[in-house]
């Protein structure tokens, strides 16, 4: 009888470790391998001149529309840098950088953004799913792929990646709820880049962060500065090996911010300050981490040099094979391929009167 | 052989290729001990263990959405959902990402999962436990979409459900579960998906139907031969999609007649689509326009009304004689 506060844990850590003024909490450092640090490096740095290049071919029509991630650079590498080949990554469509360091490689993201279906091939032995562009549905994937990890007894972790607006849909819901239920591997990543194309993170959720969500599911959740590569890296290192452990799923929170529009088909001048914006590209990601490199002497100056030089290059080589290659794809009649398994006749008859249809219209070129 | 209703026989599908084939695990609301609502999974638990009857949370988008990456994983998951008339909860799942992923991928990723869900009414139901809405599946790229008719062809066709390599939606017929009995031998039976089945031959009109809706057909089929003495041939669809045309164009290039029968509402539904393949396949040879009875465009009414819903013996019989009247 009577009312008492529950003895339920109630607490959500925010981890900061090395901040916007470049203050660095040596305590809390994690220990990361230099030669992990030059990759990821190389990694964040690629995904930004990437984003910057495809900025540039859509505004030149030879892109069609995309979702650039500048300044959400740190919460991608500092995240996936985490995994081995063997683990699973079930992305959004917003983690280009990460997606890249897991092995996709550009031509794909530029053949998929020039309107191919090649562009969501998965390379054979890559234990990755193409991005998910209807938001929150893919995390139930991942719950599933941790559900097969565990009925196979592997090691295996599962990694899936999110923004803010997916925290309203249902599906983000019943899949955290059943990822704990089942103690499944799965490391649920969100992206909180403030805006949901026009919506702000306080039109999304009254809740204080995104991360508390996870004490409802009975998960650990955590919320980091998701600009600052350590926090983001010394958060995913424990949910990592706490899910390859068999110690189920955790929820992190990823406080970053979309510098850029939703997609290249947006205007954010119409519904957010420039101030805002302005505030948080001094909180760039990518500057933070070099000037840390640097401080470090992981990397010296005119490795920095030499790397911009290097990515620059091959982001050129990768514009190149995508232009070339799409010069020999494009088959109408590749639609009907792959969709089952064995092509159903009547499908088959529609495909053949494409066919023939193409041909004719060939043969008047020729002729008109 | 023995005789057994469409759960018994659905059960021993799903108990012979668990037991063949550990890649297959089920998942679903009241699955486990409680052998689902109609009992279709029951004792599996007793036999598979906990880890391949997987007892869900009440969350159908995610009973659908974690089957996706079951079988992306490379497991061969059969889910249930508890009635059909819920299965909207999960549309986006099979539409967004269980029909499409092998298309997206050119064949890397599939999707080899089974969605099984009671549907259809006839049998004094709650709201929302009696609808047939088969059309938004077999209308989506990518999927199939079965529909047995009893016992023997369901306890066939699931099993090759379960080996397809890409999604099924399996419609069972609430009314059809302890309907009646027939033989089922225990050693393996399989059917092809995407072939109807002739049930009834006759030259004076074509009667097309397929899951609980067969038996009124046969019954009309039965008033047409004592009362009118006329032969109806019967084709029992089995697969909308993929559709197979040819049985049923066949049969009407050589009766000139066609009834077309289901539960669902009839604007958009299936018999506009059967109706358009008679129409290439066999116009020249109709005598008289095809005909639909189906269920009408409201809602399945609740269950004191339910029976005027949905199409019966004679009405299709009356229906039959309107045709054979031009």
């Amino acid at each position: 009888m009577g009312r008492k506060r529950l003895a339920l844990p109630n607490n959500i850590d925010y981890l900061s470790i090395l901040d916007e003024n470049h203050t660095l909490d040596s305590a809390l450092e994690p220990d990361i391998p230099e030669e992990v640090h030059r990759k990821m490096f190389r990694a964040a740095l690629l995904g930004r001149r990437f984003d910057e290049r495809m900025l540039d071919l859509q505004r030149q029509g030879r892109i069609g529309t995309f979702p650039p991630i500048k300044g959400q650079e740190a919460a991608q590498i500092g995240s996936v840098a985490l995994l081995r080949d063997s683990d699973w990554l079930v992305p959004a469509f917003r983690e280009t950088a990460a997606e890249i360091m897991r092995g996709r490689s550009m031509e794909s993201v530029l053949l998929y953004y020039n309107g191919y279906n090649e562009g969501t091939i998965i390379p054979a032995t890559q234990r990755d799913l193409p991005m998910a562009i209807p938001v929150a549905s893919q995390t139930l994937h991942a719950v599933g792929l941790g559900l097969a990890v565990k009925y196979r007894k592997t090691d295996a972790v599962v990694m899936t990646f999110f923004g803010d607006g997916a925290t309203s849909e249902g599906d983000f819901h019943e899949a955290l709820n059943c990822a704990a239920v089942y103690q499944c591997p799965v490391v649920f990543v969100c992206q909180n880049n403030q805006w949901a194309i026009s919506v702000p993170i306080a039109k999304q959720t009254h809740a204080a962060t995104l991360a508390q969500k996870a004490l409802a599911y009975g998960m650990p959740g955590i919320q980091v500065d998701g600009n600052d590569i350590l926090a983001v890296y010394a958060a995913t290192s424990e949910a990592v090996n706490r899910a390859r452990q068999g110690g189920g799923p955790t929820l992190i929170e990823c406080v970053t911010y979309r510098i850029m529009m939703h997609t290249t088909a947006d205007d954010p001048k119409k519904y957010r300050s420039e101030e805002e914006v302005e505030l948080w590209r001094r909180r760039d990601p990518l500057v933070r981490y070099e000037k840390y490199l640097l401080q470090k002497s992981i990397i010296t100056e005119s490795d920095r040099t030499a790397l911009e030089e290097d990515v620059k290059k091959e982001i050129q080589s990768a514009i190149d094979t995508a232009e070339l290659r799409m010069q020999e794809l494009g088959d109408p009649l590749d639609m009907f391929d792959h969709l089952y398994a064995n092509i159903p006749p009547r499908l088959q008859v529609q495909k053949t009167a494409l066919a023939d249809e193409l041909e004719n219209r060939d043969r008047e070129d020729h002729h008109g | 052989m023995a005789k057994m209703t469409m759960v018994e026989a659905l059960n021993l599908a799903l108990r012979q290729e668990m037991a063949q084939d550990d890649s297959v695990v089920l998942l679903g609301q009241d699955i486990g001990r409680d052998g689902g609502v109609f009992r279709v999974t029951d004792r599996l638990i007793d036999q598979f263990g906990a880890e391949r009857v997987i007892d869900t949370p009440l969350a159908e988008s995610a009973i659908v959405g974690m089957s996706v990456g079951m079988a992306i994983y490379g497991l061969k998951p059969v889910c249930e959902i508890q009635f059909s008339g819920f299965s909207y909860q999960n549309f986006h799942q099979l539409e967004n990402h269980a029909a499409r992923m092998r298309w997206r991928t050119r064949g890397r990723l599939t999707v080899p999962m089974v969605m099984r869900a009671p549907y259809g009414g006839g049998v004094r139901a709650l709201e929302h436990h009696a609808e047939s809405r088969e059309t938004y599946w077999a209308h989506t790229p990518g999927l199939k979409m079965v529909i047995p008719s009893g016992p023997r062809n369901a306890r066939a066709l699931l099993v090759s459900a379960i080996r397809d390599p890409d999604p099924v939606i399996f419609y069972e017929g609430k009314a059809l579960y302890r309907a009646f009995r027939e033989e089922v031998p225990e050693e393996e039976e399989t059917l092809p998906i995407g072939q109807a089945n002739m049930v009834r031959a006759g030259d004076d009109l074509t009667i097309i139907a397929y899951g609980a809706m067969l038996r009124p057909a046969l019954e009309a089929a039965e008033e047409l031969r004592e009362k009118d003495r006329l032969e109806a041939e019967v084709i029992d669809l089995l697969t909308l999609s993929p559709l197979d045309e040819n049985l049923m164009v066949a049969s009407v290039q050589k009766t000139g007649r066609a009834v077309i029968v289901h539960e669902a509402p009839g604007s958009f539904g299936p018999g506009a689509e059967i109706a358009t393949r008679l129409m290439e396949g066999a116009f020249y040879f109709l005598e008289a326009p095809i005909v639909r009875v189906t269920g009408f465009d409201v809602i399945i009414p609740y269950f004191s009304r339910e029976k005027s819903y949905l199409p019966s013996g004679p009405r299709i019989a009356a229906a039959a004689r309107r045709t054979l009247r031009q």
